[in-house]
């Protein structure tokens, strides 16, 4: 991910006196305009039915390959299983090396080691390693066990980190504890960007999904994603079409651009084009790589593999011919 | 927001491929006749007239030109048709209905690339939006057929015998659904006069009469001008008369009819008012304005014409409208990604350039995102008109196309004064997150629909229609009925 070219605090300077005390936090997120479920689901709907054809189709899959952040994030994870993730992530199709690499592979902190060690070892260090961090997926631990999870993470080779907002405290209404933590996890990071989970599903409200966007975007994120993949509902088009409208409406307020990462529940190419579709229309050419669009994902690789085959040969290949990691 | 900032999102790198739908799924004739007693015959007098697509001006068909000696033919096949089918038990009309709703589904993707050919209209709007809505109001005036003591009309309502039926060209298949499944529903027969430019569908209609077994001279389809128009509606053995157009036109049917013992029910035009307070959902009242007035082109009796906008978040809306409508994709409309498609005729489209013109000679400020437009075919960029007063003309004359005319309002009281200040009361939209003011105005707005937080939303159990010179009568619904019945 490239640094911005501005300091943060010089562009957020304008919105700098809002999170001054709870009672200032509460005012201006309760003050940003509502959200209608029924026509932001609508907007959502109408945009998925854009069809992706020939050369966009083309465009849109490498793309899609390059934006993965390539996930494993089990009870069960091995050594074995990370570097398997690995090398898939740096040569996604044995088949075809014209296949692009994928942006990182995400795991948690304590393979973190195992991860940068294999890219190494790869010669894929242009493959970020991101960490799931602070106390992931529920975030219920105390600050100081956070942040010495962040730290790790960071020592152990992870460039970028992907924090869980306390959403108890949010959804107590403690935006300024949230605030605090965030501020306090991305000082943390050091060098390492921020990626901060909301956790959607558990939010449920698209006003509160519009609350978390602006809270953490002020806080320093790098990067706003919508779940941890462990809940029942994850990213959607239209919480992730939300997301969209806030970080436009962000830059637009102080300058700042911040990235969006859509994370669970997206297994097909033709789910990752409505993503596609949606940044493209809401957000345009800027936000259109990897440095500011992510997916969090797994199974949709070997389904965009699939496509991109099909898309060379003219023939549907099946599951035998794309790896299983 | 600055306008640079706001132009971000026309895209270069993600430009989407054409993705055509297949004309191969409809098979069109070189020449039609008019459906009469179940049969497809020429016009007695022998002419005919094509109708061609709006996008590329190609001559799609010919269709036979009927005239007044036709009309009386079609109006005597459906009266003798009205003695048996008004006889049917309402379970049994009702099967007819369903099973038209059923080819209608199957046939769905014929049916709305015919319509997008000879209409002009996305091939998105007509897959979407029109062809699911014509299934709809089958199967909910199949399921009334049956059940016509409940309607409001008393125990045991009578049909009213043969119904006149003029419908318009801006959503050709759509119209005739809205007047023809009541109609039948309530052991009525029909003489149906589709639009001079948009004739097809309602030919492929009558196809899917024959389809589902409908008996002879139920539904009759007469083409042709408005001088065939005006002979169905004055023919004397009409019992009812339903027409949805132009306000000029449905004046001249009221005093045709005046007099007469004929029903009358008029869908007429609009100026539709999308009222934006401060504390609208803004994302989704900006799609709620594009919706409104950009669906099918603008060219929508219903459309929100004039976006009355409060003055304190005028600047944020309109940034947020333009950097919007900068993502419309106006082109051909076969193409699946199209959001804009063709304006139906050259007549339609010197109108809409003339008021315009008129709006931009009267002081306004005319604005258009950047788009190409075809150079063969009827087309009309996507505009805006800023700085708009209410005695502009094109603040009070219904344009009928892709033009906004932008007004402000400073509070509740001149919303409702400046929306409710047209002749005509069809639609009106409320955007506002408190529920108490949309109740309020609601009641205040003269309109026939007033939608909240929403904007071009149909469906058959809502009663559609308007106050004053946007005409009387409902369609749709229970009340969509009673326009088709005798009243105990």
């Amino acid at each position: 991910m490239p640094t911005d070219a501005a300091p943060r605090d010089a562009g957020r300077g304008s919105l700098s006196d809002v999170a001054t005390s709870d009672a200032a936090l509460r005012r201006f997120l309760q003050g940003l305009p509502g959200v209608d479920a029924v026509g932001l689901e609508a907007r959502a709907a109408a945009l998925g039915t854009r069809s992706i054809k020939t050369t966009a189709k083309a465009y849109a899959l490498d793309l899609a390959i390059s934006m993965i952040d390539l996930t494993t994030l089990e009870g069960a994870d091995t050594p074995g299983k990370v570097r398997s993730l690995c090398t898939k992530g740096a040569h996604p199709d044995p088949g075809d090396r014209s296949a692009p690499r994928v942006a990182a592979i995400c795991v948690y902190p304590d393979m973190a080691a195992t991860a940068r060690q294999a890219l190494t070892e790869l010669g894929a260090d242009g493959i970020n390693v991101a960490s799931v961090a602070t106390a992931f997926p529920s975030g219920r631990a105390s600050m100081a066990v956070k942040l010495a999870d962040t730290r790790e993470a960071v020592a152990a080779g992870a460039d970028e980190i992907d924090m869980v907002i306390d959403r108890g405290a949010f959804l107590a209404g403690r935006y300024l504890q949230v605030f605090e933590e965030i501020r306090e996890v991305k000082a943390a990071c050091g060098a390492a960007h921020l990626k901060v989970i909301f956790e959607n599903g558990e939010l449920a409200t698209y006003d509160n999904i519009r609350r978390a966007s602006w809270l953490a975007m002020l806080a320093g994120a790098d990067f706003i994603k919508t779940s941890t993949g462990k809940v029942a509902v994850n990213a959607t088009p239209p919480n992730t079409l939300l997301m969209l409208e806030a970080v436009r409406d962000f830059r637009a307020a102080t300058g700042q651009q911040v990235g969006v990462k859509p994370a669970g529940g997206i297994r097909t190419a033709k789910d990752a084009f409505k993503y596609l579709v949606m940044v493209n229309e809401t957000l345009g050419d800027d936000w259109l790589s990897p440095h500011w669009f992510r997916f969090g994902a797994s199974s949709l690789l070997n389904d965009l593999l699939m496509q991109r085959q099909k898309l060379a040969t003219g023939r549907y290949s099946g599951p035998d011919y794309v790896t299983v990691d | 927001m600055n306008d640079q900032q706001s132009g971000s999102t026309t895209s270069t790198l993600f430009g989407y491929a054409p993705a055509p739908e297949s004309r191969s799924v409809v098979d069109i004739a070189p020449s039609y006749g008019l459906f009469i007693d179940g049969e497809f015959r020429e016009a007695a007098g022998g002419k005919v007239f094509t109708t061609r697509s709006p996008a590329d001006e190609e001559v799609l068909s010919e269709v036979a030109y009927g005239q007044a000696d036709d009309v009386d033919a079609a109006v005597r096949a459906a009266r003798a048709a009205f003695e048996t089918w008004s006889a049917l038990p309402g379970t049994e009309r009702a099967k007819y209905l369903f099973r038209i709703a059923r080819i209608v589904q199957e046939r769905s993707r014929e049916l709305a690339v015919l319509e997008t050919l000879d209409n002009g209209k996305p091939i998105r709007e007509t897959r979407d939006a029109d062809l699911p809505l014509v299934a709809a109001h089958f199967f909910y005036y199949a399921g009334w057929a049956d059940k016509l003591s409940y309607a409001g009309c008393g125990p045991d309502p009578r049909p009213l015998g043969v119904a006149a039926q003029v419908v318009p060209w801006n959503f050709p298949l759509l119209m005739l659904a809205w007047k023809i499944a009541p109609a039948l529903a309530a052991g009525n027969t029909v003489v149906l006069k589709p639009a001079e430019t948009t004739p097809l569908s309602a030919l492929f209609f009558a196809d899917i009469c024959r389809q589902a077994g409908l008996p002879k001279g139920v539904v009759n389809i007469v083409t042709g001008d408005g001088a065939t128009g005006a002979a169905l509606v004055g023919h004397p053995d009409v019992h009812k008369v339903a027409f949805t157009g132009s306000t000029a036109v449905g004046k001249e049917i009221a005093r045709t009819v005046a007099g007469t013992d004929k029903r009358l029910t008029l869908e007429l035009g609009g100026k539709g008012a999308n009222i934006v307070f401060e504390d609208a959902p803004l994302d989704q009242a900006v799609e709620g304005i594009v919706g409104g007035i950009f669906f099918n082109q603008g060219q929508v009796c219903c459309a929100g014409s004039r976006l009355l906008v409060q003055e304190s978040v005028h600047d944020e809306v309109l940034d947020a409208l333009k950097r919007r409508l900068r993502t419309l994709r106006v082109g051909d409309p076969l193409d699946k990604n199209t959001d804009v498609g063709a304006i139906n005729s050259a007549e339609q489209l010197a109108r809409i350039t003339e008021l315009a013109e008129a709006g931009e000679a009267e002081g306004a400020e005319r604005w258009s995102p950047p788009c190409e437009l075809p150079e063969r075919g009827h087309w009309f960029a996507p505009t805006v008109f800023t700085g708009v007063g209410q005695a502009h003309r094109i603040a009070q004359e219904e344009i009928f196309g892709p033009v906004l005319s932008v007004l402000t309002f400073r509070t509740p009281e001149e919303a409702v004064a400046k929306a409710n200040n047209t002749p005509y009361g069809l639609s009106a939209g409320i955007w506002t997150e408190k529920g108490s003011r949309i109740l309020k105005l609601a009641n205040q707005l003269r309109a026939g629909v007033v939608w909240a937080n929403t904007f071009n939303k149909f469906d058959p159990t809502s009663p559609f229609g308007g106050y004053k010179e946007s005409g009387y009568g409902r369609e749709g619904g229970r009340h969509g009925l009673e326009a088709y019945l005798e009243h105990a």
